[in-house]
């Protein structure tokens, strides 16, 4: 990846991290750490990665990406807004009664969400579905997915390993944001989900792990995905919670809550002197 | 005397042969040879995919494959696709509406002596819940198959309950039968009672509308094949035209056929609505006869309480 690439993603992700805590911020509550998270993950989707029309989100051809962590849906939105979805102005609507933008995506409702989720251990399911729908129909789609680490723990994602491994599913790209924290504390205490890689392996996949910040990584691991035949492949992203926002860095308590004015101001000081240093 | 067949064997047959005219797929989670779509799976091998034990994961690979245009058949005993994989049918099937169609088996108590455990009592209740599932109860072979038809036309979610036990194919001496979703159709006419009935509960219905007959009361018995959405036009002429109402179902008597009909006439033509089905309790090992009879599944049952609805309309 040339650097002028590296820099523009990184602007891009910057701003979508201010869109998180906008909206967040504006809604008075929601997920802004996990989103935080992996907005460097989604941003390389939607920008880079990912065969998709903006201007026709339903086009049959797409690739599909479905949340299945869906309460970091600030991320999705505030993705899909900046690469021309819906406007970015709407992100401020997020959780409100007569808001298209529900707390968890709703696929009814907002232009190029490929699938409602919300409740974990769904979505990793019904990436599964997509993709054996596009291998036995002979389509070339490729189906991404990203889950959380304490989105691990519900039994319904090794069903879904178990089956995407069964049925050969390559063209399924999985990827599992290990910032380590949950609602409850360190996973490794409240529920020990680890070794993902080890677990994942011996479900039949092909494991690849990164830093989920670094975009050269980032491309690396899904050109990689592309190359591999006969199995599914996960992208174990290791990922600070809160990534970009000082206080909620590796803090468990901004799992599920939104700053005040005096902290969301902190947190705007801290993306606009990061947006600053990539001028 | 009418042919003896299960709906389960309707709906392996149906999936067989619609599998020619309608693109679908089916899945199933290890029990084809049980649910009948072992059938299909032999004559269409690619368009069958096995998700072994884990229905909850079927259920949303069914509405991965759905979100394509695709339309999944996801099959399993109702206790495992309603019971087990509720959260699953409800947050990936019904709250985006997808193209997706249960067919759940082994219904009810006459699945038998395999007992408790997978004697579903609760689907239709379960499923009738979810907003904008249609939930269908065949009584018979011939009903099933149409079903299965009507499930693979109709856009959006379907939740098609069948049946391991043998009933009597009634539907062919039918004179002008059309199966459509969401309307009851009327076996017998009458103006005392009426007998609302579905799924293995129709015929004994019937049976019991024949014995009232020999007392003197005329009942009128009507087969509830969509639970949801309920034929409400029909229910409503019928409690006028009647004036008292039993519900018979192979289910609870909490929030299944029971339920909805006295729901929809508590609203619009309130009458004695009397229901024949299993009390809050669960079912157990035995002979199906023997459980029939244990649980109040019977043709005497019914009449009893159309007897019960007769004389609280006088009262």
């Amino acid at each position: 990846m040339d650097k002028t690439t590296e820099r523009q993603l990184m602007r891009t992700a910057c701003d979508v991290r201010r869109g998180i805590i906008d909206s967040v911020y504006s809604a008075g509550c929601g997920h802004p750490g996990g989103s935080l998270s992996i907005a460097d993950v989604l941003t390389y989707l939607y920008f880079e990665e990912m065969n998709i029309r903006p201007e026709e989100p339903r086009y049959a051809g797409r690739d599909r990406f479905v949340l299945s962590k869906g309460h970091t849906a600030p991320a999705l939105y505030a993705v899909l807004a900046h690469r021309g979805f819906f406007p970015v102005e709407e992100l401020k609507t997020l959780r409100k009664t007569d808001s298209r933008l529900q707390g968890h995506p709703d696929m009814k409702g907002v232009p190029g969400v490929d699938m409602s989720t919300g409740s974990l251990g769904l979505g990793i399911s019904a990436a599964c579905g997509m993709a054996l729908a596009g291998k036995s129909a002979g389509a070339d789609y490729r189906v991404y997915t990203v889950l959380g680490d304490g989105e691990s723990e519900e039994g319904q994602v090794w069903e879904a390993a178990m089956f995407a491994a069964h049925y050969k599913l390559d063209n399924l790209c999985a990827v599992l944001d290990l910032n380590g924290l949950q609602i409850d504390g360190k996973i490794t205490e409240v529920m020990n989900p680890t070794p993902h890689d080890e677990k994942f392996l011996a479900f039949g996949w092909h494991v690849i792990t990164i830093d989920a910040h670094s975009f050269p990584e980032i491309e690396a691991a899904f050109a990689e995905a592309k190359t591999v035949k006969g199995k599914p492949t996960v992208i174990i992203a290791r990922s600070v919670k809160g990534k970009g926002v000082s206080y909620m860095e590796n803090a468990c308590e901004w799992h599920g809550q939104a700053p005040k004015e005096d902290l969301y101001k902190v947190a705007v000081a801290d993306l606009e002197k990061i947006r600053e240093s990539l001028a | 005397m009418a042919e003896m067949k299960a709906t389960r064997e309707a709906y392996g047959k149906a999936l067989v042969e619609l599998g020619e005219k309608y693109d679908f797929v089916v899945l199933d989670a290890d029990l084809a040879a049980a649910t009948k779509t072992g059938m299909f799976k032999k004559k269409f091998p690619e368009r069958f995919f096995d998700c072994g034990i884990a229905e909850g994961n079927m259920m949303s690979v069914a509405a991965g494959i759905a979100t394509t245009g695709r339309i999944p058949f996801a099959s399993s005993f109702a206790m495992f696709a309603a019971g087990r994989a509720f959260e699953q049918v409800r947050n990936s099937i019904g709250y985006p509406h997808l193209n997706v169609k249960i067919g759940a088996t082994h219904a009810g108590i006459t699945v038998g002596e395999d007992g408790a455990t997978h004697q579903c009592l609760e689907d239709m209740a379960l499923m009738r819940t979810i907003p904008g599932m249609t939930v269908i109860c065949p009584a018979d072979a011939d009903e099933a198959y149409h079903a299965v038809e009507a499930a693979i036309l109709h856009e959006g979610p379907v939740y098609l309950r069948f049946g391991r036990y043998p009933v009597p194919n009634l539907t062919p001496e039918l004179p002008d039968y059309h199966f459509e979703i969401g309307r009851g159709v009327t076996y017998r006419d009458g103006h005392d009672v009426t007998i609302v009935a579905t799924g293995y509960m129709v015929h004994l219905a019937l049976e019991a509308a024949e014995s009232l007959a020999k007392e003197g009361i005329d009942a009128r018995v009507i087969d509830i094949h969509t639970v949801k959405p309920i034929d409400r036009d029909l229910l409503v002429r019928a409690a006028r035209e009647t004036g008292a109402v039993v519900t018979a179902e192979e289910h609870s008597v909490i929030g299944g056929l029971g339920g909805a009909v006295a729901e929809t006439l508590s609203e619009t033509a309130p009458v004695p609505v009397l229901r024949v089905g299993v009390e809050d309790m669960f079912g157990r090992s035995g002979k199906v006869p023997e459980l029939l009879e244990i649980y109040g599944l019977t043709t005497e049952h019914i009449a009893a309480r159309a007897k019960e609805a007769v004389a609280m309309k006088k009262n």
